[in-house]
């Protein structure tokens, strides 16, 4: 049967999609390193409220994750779906264990009293407040997108369960492994320059 | 259709398990780092580590090193085009 596919292009599609959430991001960076640079000060004090050892553990589940949905695509060139499965259900359930630390983390900042707008923030300068700012609004997006890639990941394993995605015609699989890797890239960045500030 | 799966490259698991290793050591190294008082350069080593990470998902997780050259040009270029405007938004805020 003639196919009408264009995997390459299909992969180009998801890459430039990447670039622009790349960009997305870059700006967000951008706009923290000027801030930092302005009120280095207060940047290291309020760093020191986050907990480096939830940001570590964070960073190498998603690093893991990564490596087994990599591992999905070679496991299903390699025509065996079971493991293809198996490793996918496991990037899954550690993207929600990464939620579940954020929601964790993000609870106990809250009960600290220190979120946009809060009065124990007030009480400090505005170094500490646009610190709390970014820091907020960056995990929450990048938490965003850990929701979305959960989601595509899902789609994505019952696609290969039901063979709509098999070891001929596999480019979904590699569009959402894309898809997660620039989120775990986009962590790499977060947690040096939030967590490991001293 | 030359386009399609047919002459895909197989990464061995071997491969990308080596990679997760590098990637979790340059993190511990990264958190290590954080200990020393080594003042501006702190960020710059943070930095680095980060960028040899990012390079070693982007070539082996995001198969760039076996896919069309083409996606490995672009982005670089995008990382370029950031360095960019990170380069002349900081000679803005030092010179002003």
């Amino acid at each position: 049967m003639d196919e009408h596919r264009d995997d390459i292009g299909s992969r180009f599609g998801m890459w430039l999609f990447i670039f622009t959430e790349l960009l997305l991001f870059a700006g967000l960076f951008i706009v923290y390193s000027v801030y930092r640079y302005l009120n280095w000060q207060a940047f290291h004090l309020a760093a020191e409220e986050l907990n480096t050892f939830i940001g570590a553990l964070n960073t190498v589940l998603l690093l893991a994750s990564s490596a087994t949905i990599a591992m999905s695509i070679t496991a299903l060139q390699k025509k065996n779906k079971t493991l293809a499965l198996a490793l996918l259900g496991f990037t899954i359930l550690v993207g929600l264990v990464f939620l579940v630390n954020k929601y964790f983390e993000w609870n106990l900042k809250i009960e600290h009293g220190l979120y946009p707008g809060s009065e124990r923030l007030l009480e400090y300068g505005k170094g500490e407040v646009l610190f709390f700012g970014l820091y907020f609004f960056m995990t929450g997006l990048h938490a965003l997108h850990i929701i979305v890639g959960v989601a595509f990941i899902g789609v994505v394993f019952f696609r290969i369960k039901n063979d709509r995605i098999t070891h001929d015609n596999f480019v979904h699989l590699e569009n959402a492994g894309l898809y997660w890797h620039l989120v775990d890239i986009i962590w790499i960045f977060l947690f040096p320059l939030f967590y490991l500030i001293t | 259709m030359s386009n399609n799966e047919d002459k895909h490259h197989v990464i061995p698991y071997r491969t990308l398990l080596l990679v997760l290793s590098a990637l979790l050591t340059f993190t511990f190294i990264s958190i290590a780092v954080t200990n020393y008082e080594l003042g501006p350069f702190t960020v710059l080593a943070a930095l680095l580590l980060a960028s040899f990470k990012t390079i070693l998902v982007l070539a082996y997780f995001m198969h760039l090193k076996f896919d069309v050259k083409m996606f490995g040009i672009l982005i670089s270029a995008v990382f370029i085009l950031i360095g960019a405007v990170i380069f002349i938004t900081f000679l803005d805020y030092l010179y002003r």
